[in-house]
């Protein structure tokens, strides 16, 4: 019962959540119920037994994504006014695409029955069926073992990421005067200084 | 799973559905937008990721949170690079609107 009641509180706040992203004026907004529909997508991990993914999901979306996508727009000076008046203009082809998926999709889940050795074929079974283990604990065991050439390759990808990022934001503006320490060094006061002697009441020319 | 009986495994996979064809909607409907348009990919990867757990709970399996993790990894790869992308055009053109996007030489 009070399952239900958990899932119905998530799932309604989520769903309404996920429409104020794709409908807020203001893209400051739409990026906070960015944030509230991935904690409450956390919740519901919760409720599903992955506890780990639902922290993930907390600290690397909003924590880092989130706010990314905060930054970027705040950095960037966009007039959104402008980009708002044409939204209405796309809204039918997008209506009635999304009708046809969410009709595939309810058809497809209404014909789907899981296959009988599925318990039989899985690499590991989830710690709520082995007792003893937690979820963390469990999803380590198969990362690091069965699929470590996978983690690997994920890492490579948030490398090859980063890089990515770096490479196409860095840039060395012309005209801006930085500090160069080896000309700094070269200077010699030989020749840059020179002492005059100034006859009193004459001044400088 | 034993704890999880009295939500059945349509009620999340019928939200996943939701949260996709959210996104998917969000792609069309903000079509000028290139910021929405990240956020609307950014929802449809949380659905995926929510029918992957969702299978997984209910299958005893970890194998799709095993997934979902690598999920979640190229998503915020997705999204740096997007916005790195994002913050380049700006600077180069001054707007985002995805018509000049066309034009994308020189």
């Amino acid at each position: 019962m009070i399952e239900a009641l958990f899932f119905y509180v998530f799932s309604t706040v989520l769903v309404l959540s996920a429409m104020m992203v794709i409908s807020a004026k203001n893209p400051v907004h739409a990026v906070l119920y960015l944030i509230l529909s991935f904690f409450n997508a956390a919740g519901l991990f919760v409720m599903l037994g992955a506890e780990l993914i639902a922290m993930i999901l907390v600290i690397v979306y909003v924590g880092a994504v989130a706010v990314l996508f905060l930054f970027v727009v705040m950095m960037l000076d966009i007039d959104f006014t402008r980009l708002r008046d044409e939204a209405q203009k796309h809204a039918m082809v997008g209506a009635i695409t999304g009708g046809v998926l969410l009709g595939e999709l309810a058809w497809v889940y209404s014909q789907w029955m899981g296959a009988r050795d599925a318990l039989a074929r899985a690499a590991q079974t989830a710690p709520q069926a082995t007792k003893g283990l937690t979820n963390a604990h469990a999803l380590g065991q198969l990362l690091y073992t069965h699929y470590a050439y996978l983690f690997q390759v994920s890492g490579l990808i948030l490398l090859v990421a980063m890089i990515g990022a770096i490479t196409l934001t860095l840039r060395s503006r012309p005209g801006v005067r930085k500090q160069v320490i080896s000309h700094q060094l070269d200077r010699n006061p030989a020749d840059v200084v020179k002492i005059e002697k100034i006859e009193t009441g004459a001044g400088v020319s | 799973m034993t704890e999880l009986s009295h939500i059945g495994i349509s009620h999340f996979l019928t939200l996943s559905a939701i949260l996709f064809t959210l996104g998917v909607f969000g792609i069309f409907r903000n079509r000028r937008n290139v910021i929405v348009i990240l956020m609307s990919v950014e929802l449809i990867l949380l659905s995926v990721t929510m029918n992957m757990v969702t299978f997984s709970a209910y299958l005893n399996d970890l194998t799709g949170q095993v997934f979902s993790m690598f999920i979640l990894t190229v998503a915020a790869a997705e999204a740096a690079i997007g916005l790195a992308i994002l913050v380049v055009f700006f600077r180069n053109r001054g707007s985002i609107a995805v018509e000049d996007i066309s034009a994308l030489k020189g």
